[in-house]
């Protein structure tokens, strides 16, 4: 019983991973107040570019170019959502749409129509002396993919840029009180703009995850909803890394449920564990985020003058 | 003190020149992009205007059999829209109705007939508008943004009927992951003898005509705009209950969905699959879009985009060009309206700041 809750508690991390950094990434930009609906397109071009890195043979140029993909998504989201100021959502849908597509075909165009799974180089997890031999949690927290251990310094450095330094107080000034903001000399659209491009790494990076820790090839529409499930996460998070972290080890456990059942032969549908995740993303949003106040300015179109 | 922008809506809804316009500039977005992919630009548009128009074969059984779940969503979403209700929840919705329709006519299409089908397809507007429910609930009781919850949905409906056909109502051989062909008696009619075009696509033009009267000419319909215009001004200055209008939007919403999906069972594939929708609720929101919210423009856009989606399946077939490609069209067509839109806004306020 020990080994299949080690098994679940590693599978809950590694799941978890992707969702974490993606939802990381949102936590920035919705305390700048640009909510990015388009995260499922950042994360599915993350995921496409992960693949055309790692054909190179190296797993650290797939990382890089995910994260690329994902700053390049973040800036079409950008350039429409900060400097034209359209809706939010509907060009969040677009961008999804769209990066859905374009990779998609892309795919089908420079590997060939058979999308047949292609052989790239992927993440081995990597046992951290010592720490991994802590019982139960040892192996969960400390025998993961690098990609993990990244996130794990991204929780920090997350949490530290937004409550240490004076770009982070920008940020969440923006979020907060845009007018405000721009009157203390700060200029929001060019805060929102970096902040949504850092999202987009990290969204370009959680796509690389999955493809690069947990799938190890591409398929049309493989972030299947995690970058949805990412957003639902940043509010069940309140808006704060450590939050968020933790709330998407909560997905992670949902989504890994399916394996230790699977591994115990149980009878029920497997569509019932598949679709999981997403009604878990319900109840969470009705029941956890009821009296969260999020950031005041979350979605506004109309934003100073610069 | 600057004078404050007006609040009139830039008239880029209104005439079809435009819309034809946007579509010339979309053919020509479509062949950069099959450019920039290296298929053959030439072979594959003139393949994509054969099998969206080439022959009567290709746009009575191709384009207006796509168009007519493109309109029913389409509709959908542009009512949910224009109360302030963004509903990305349509394909799943869609896909209720389907269930729910293959459903009923299994279970009494032998013994009802034809009075199953028009059972059928009430069934599958309200198993639409009760999917469209459970989100309009969470955001009434909880806040919840229905932008999420409604995709959430589209996810559990797609494997609720994944396990559908798997389980209740997979065929006797239990082989497919499919349900068993419905009744002919209840398969809707065919419009135009010879071709595959049934009497969904008149029943979704009728849908189309009915909501641009009730949105034009009703007091329904005009507190729908106001609400979704500016909600709070319909609160305190027009005392509309702006919480009942757009409950009552999204389930409408929800319950032309829900039609679409049961017409799609009864009209075209005479079963439950578990792909029977190839993102139709998705590409409902370009098709809103693109008529600018507008139910009568809605046909035309719908049309439009029916015959994308047929011109696209026979460039994959004539070209290997992948059908996902006109996912990426749609979402040009989106961005090119909204920056459209934001750009004829700016210079709107421009103009009145440089005369105040």
């Amino acid at each position: 019983m020990s080994d299949a809750l080690t098994t679940f508690l590693e599978a809950t991390v590694r799941t978890a991973t992707p969702l974490a950094l993606a939802a990381l990434g949102e936590t920035i930009s919705e305390r700048a107040g640009v909510i990015n609906v388009g995260l499922e397109g950042v994360i599915i071009a993350g995921c496409f570019g992960a693949v055309v890195g790692a054909r190179s043979g190296s797993v650290t140029a797939g990382l890089l170019a995910g994260i690329a993909a994902g700053v390049l998504a973040a800036l079409v989201f950008a350039l429409f959502v900060v400097w034209l100021r359209t809706d939010q959502i509907i060009t969040g849908t677009a961008l999804t749409l769209g990066a859905l597509g374009l990779t998609g075909t892309l795919y089908r165009a420079v590997f060939g129509t058979t999308g047949a799974a292609l052989s790239i180089p992927t993440m081995r997890p990597v046992a951290i002396p010592v720490l991994s031999h802590i019982p139960v949690m040892g192996p969960a927290l400390f025998r993961q993919p690098a990609v993990t251990y990244l996130l794990y310094g991204a929780i920090l450095a997350v949490w530290w840029f937004l409550y240490r330094t004076h770009a982070g107080l920008a940020v969440r000034a923006v979020g907060e009180h845009p007018e405000a903001a721009e009157a203390a000399g700060i200029r929001p659209a060019r805060v929102q703009a970096g902040a949504v491009l850092a999202a987009g790494a990290l969204g370009g990076m959680a796509g690389a995850s999955l493809v690069l820790a947990q799938v190890g090839t591409f398929a049309e529409g493989m972030s299947a909803g995690r970058g949805f499930i990412a957003i639902a996460i940043v509010a069940l998070g309140r808006w704060r890394p450590v939050g968020v972290a933790l709330a998407a080890l909560l997905f992670g456990a949902a989504t890994a449920l399916q394996y230790l059942f699977q591994s115990t032969g149980s009878q029920l549908p497997y569509q019932l564990f598949l679709a999981l995740p997403y009604a878990l993303t319900l109840v969470v949003l009705a029941a956890g985020t009821a009296r969260v106040r999020a950031p005041a300015a979350l979605g506004r179109r109309d934003l100073g003058t610069t | 003190m600057r004078a404050p922008a007006p609040t009139r809506r830039p008239a880029l809804t209104g005439p079809i020149a435009i819309t034809l316009l946007l579509a010339l500039g979309i053919l020509a977005l479509l062949a950069a992009v099959l450019a920039a992919s290296g298929f053959d630009v030439g072979a594959s548009l003139s393949a994509l205007v054969r099998g969206a128009a080439g022959s009567s074969y290709a746009i009575f059984s191709a384009t207006l059999v796509r168009a007519t779940p493109l309109i029913l969503t389409g509709l959908a979403v542009a009512l949910a829209f224009q109360g302030g209700i963004l509903n990305i929840g349509a394909e799943g919705q869609l896909l209720a109705g389907a269930a729910v329709a293959a459903g009923v006519v299994l279970a009494w299409g032998a013994s009802l007939g034809a009075s199953a089908l028009v059972l059928a397809l009430v069934a599958a507007a309200a198993a639409g508008a009760a999917w469209a429910a459970i989100p309009a609930w969470l955001k009434r009781r909880f806040g919840v943004l229905e932008v999420i919850s409604t995709i959430m949905m589209n996810f559990v409906a797609l494997y609720g009927v994944g396990y559908l056909v798997r389980g209740p109502l997979q065929e006797p051989t239990r082989i497919y992951p499919q349900s068993s062909s419905i009744p002919a008696a209840t398969h809707l009619p065919m419009l135009v003898p010879g071709t595959r075009l049934h009497l969904g696509f008149a029943i979704a033009v009728a849908a189309a005509l009915l909501a641009w009267h009730v949105v034009r000419n009703t007091s329904a319909g005009f507190r729908l705009r106001v609400v979704g215009a500016n909600p709070s001004a319909a609160a305190s200055a027009g005392q509309v209950d702006v919480a009942a209008v757009s409950l009552r939007a999204f389930l409408l919403s929800g319950a032309l969905a829900g039609l679409a999906g049961g017409i799609e069972v009864a009209g075209v594939t005479y079963a439950l699959y578990e792909n029977i929708s190839p993102g139709y609720g998705y590409t409902a929101i370009a098709v809103a879009l693109l008529a600018g919210l507008h139910p009568g423009l809605v046909l035309v856009s719908g049309v439009f985009l029916g015959a994308l989606e047929a011109g696209a399946a026979s460039m994959q077939r004539e070209a290997g060009v992948p059908l996902v490609l006109v996912s990426v069209v749609e979402a040009m067509i989106i961005l090119a309206i909204v920056g459209a839109r934001a750009v004829l806004a700016r210079r709107a306020q421009r103009t009145v700041e440089a005369g105040a």
